[in-house]
């Protein structure tokens, strides 16, 4: 693989770098620590001067109005992007545009219609309604929500957690078993509206990350037409599997660009905190923490690169995928845990946000399958055969 | 679990009162003196004295003739909006003064 970046590369990640440091940094000055929403006025100008340099909607393909941007470059954007205090979870306050749901590219021309295009045009908000207090990582065999065929229609009854965004989602995916028999061929995905009665988003789900964040949802009676069905039935675990294997190179990028940032702070800070007489920087003890912070960042980095040009190169790039989700997450929990300690008491503080990304990342080893889930999805890519 | 809404007692608002409060994040509200819930409001990390300075500002800001109840709350964002967003089921519309933070707000039913 060509470790250069591109010409292109490195005005794209300078041009966003500076978009980080001159206009969401000083806003966040005026927020609460915690925030991950900006004033309306400053989203919508800031907004308008990202369509400005033709990098709204990132994620977008090229046919559907994207700016065609491959993954490596778009990997090399979100480490940029979440370099600011709620960049974990908010990178840049969504101002880039919203992650999209992948699998409405899957969906038929009327669904589109309803569903895709007018979240393009960030008039409709989804959420993703897979996981169940049955359990998140196995969700092909966990899915307990029923959907039984009445007529043209569908009647879904059950539960889903840990699901973000469904209070004020216009729709959500939801996953839900159709064959009892058949485990994760026994799933379907259906497109459902959050106002069909019957949907309920009972409370919000209380995290160490305050903003951005889950929900619990009910399902009593449900009824939902058959024009509803995303895919093909019982093919919803496909559709789910798409977005579980590709959002794992963004997940790994948003991890690395907190601690990125993390490690540009400790690196300058050592060298302006005075102990003992000299600077923290002259300490063998506190030089080790910088090293290993590197030698973490760089490692999770390369994964992270080497994933999104395979995805790019159209090769299989689920090894990589998890492996960089993996790496990544936990070694951002490290290299942010370090940093806390270089920075003493004022780390543990919500005058920086170390204590903000020392919470979020914890999640991160969690969300979007857990490291011991990665595990098993190399092992089984390396060995061969399947869950047990 | 967690009750989706705040069931701590009120409390007459005044200095003597905000003063006991303990110097935490967390979320309050702020009822008339018929008992109607005028705002629910949150002190964040950019507080000084956290609930205790916010339930002082509001003591100034209102004189007498309000009540006032507070949760300690690490997570005070979700917090906030959830039980802006439980009132909303409760009451079909936010309190008065929440109204006017024109914020984007979901919908919840908490039943």
């Amino acid at each position: 693989m060509d470790l250069q970046l591109t010409e292109e590369q490195k005005l794209l990640v300078e041009q966003v770098r500076r978009f980080v440091a001159e206009e969401i940094v000083p806003l966040e000055a005026h927020l609460d620590p915690d925030a991950s929403e900006l004033e309306p006025a400053d989203r919508e100008r800031l907004v308008e001067k990202v369509r400005g340099m033709g990098l709204f909607g990132l994620d977008i393909p090229e046919e559907y109005g994207g700016p065609g941007v491959d993954l490596v470059t778009r990997t090399l954007l979100a480490i940029e992007m979440g370099q600011h205090r709620a960049g974990l979870y908010a990178p840049c306050y969504g101002v880039f545009g919203q992650m999209g749901l992948a699998q409405l590219y899957e969906a038929d021309e009327e669904q589109k219609e309803r569903y895709l295009f007018p979240v393009l045009r960030g008039e409709k908000r989804g959420c993703f309604a897979l996981s169940e207090p049955s359990g998140g990582s196995d969700p092909a065999r966990a899915i307990q929500t029923r959907a039984i065929q009445d007529g043209n229609h569908w009647v879904i009854n059950g539960a889903k957690m840990w699901i973000s965004g469904a209070d004020r989602a216009d729709f959500a995916l939801v996953f839900a078993r159709t064959d009892p028999n058949k485990g994760r061929n026994g799933v379907t995905c259906f497109l459902v509206d959050t106002d069909t009665p019957g949907f309920h988003v009972r409370r919000v789900v209380h995290t160490l990350r305050s903003t951005h964040y889950a929900t619990e949802l009910q399902f009593e009676d449900m009824r939902v037409p058959a024009t509803a069905i995303l895919g093909t039935v019982n093919g919803g675990f496909a559709i789910a599997n798409v977005r579980l294997t590709e959002q794992r190179v963004p997940y790994a990028a948003g991890c690395l660009s907190v601690a990125v940032k993390a490690q540009a702070m400790a690196v300058d800070y050592v060298q302006i905190r005075e102990t003992f007489g000299d600077k923290l920087a002259t300490r063998q003890t506190i030089q080790n923490m910088i090293v290993d912070n590197e030698i973490d960042l760089r490692t999770a980095r390369w994964i992270t690169l080497e994933a999104a040009a395979k995805a790019d190169r159209n090769e299989s790039f689920r090894t990589e995928a998890a492996m960089a989700k993996l790496l990544a997450s936990e070694a951002a929990g490290r290299v942010v845990d370090r940093v806390m300690q270089i920075h003493g008491g004022y780390g543990v503080t919500k005058d920086l946000p170390l204590e903000r990304w020392y919470r979020e990342l914890r999640i991160r080893r969690i969300g979007e399958g857990p490291s011991e889930v990665q595990r098993l999805i190399m092992a089984r890519d390396l060995i061969g055969g399947s869950f047990h | 679990m967690m009750a989706v809404r705040m069931s701590k007692p009120w409390h007459a608002l005044s200095q003597e009162a905000a003063a006991a409060l303990p110097a935490q994040l967390g979320v309050y509200e702020i009822a008339d003196a018929n008992g109607k819930t005028v705002a629910i409001r949150y002190a964040g990390g950019r507080t000084l004295f956290g609930l205790r300075q916010k339930v002082s500002e509001e003591a100034e800001a209102r004189g007498p003739g309000f009540q006032f109840r507070v949760e300690v709350n690490q997570q005070y964002q979700s917090r906030w909006r959830e039980l802006l967003m439980a009132y909303q089921a409760d009451h079909n519309g936010l309190p008065a003064e929440n109204k006017q933070d024109n914020m984007p707000l979901g919908v919840i039913s908490p039943g």
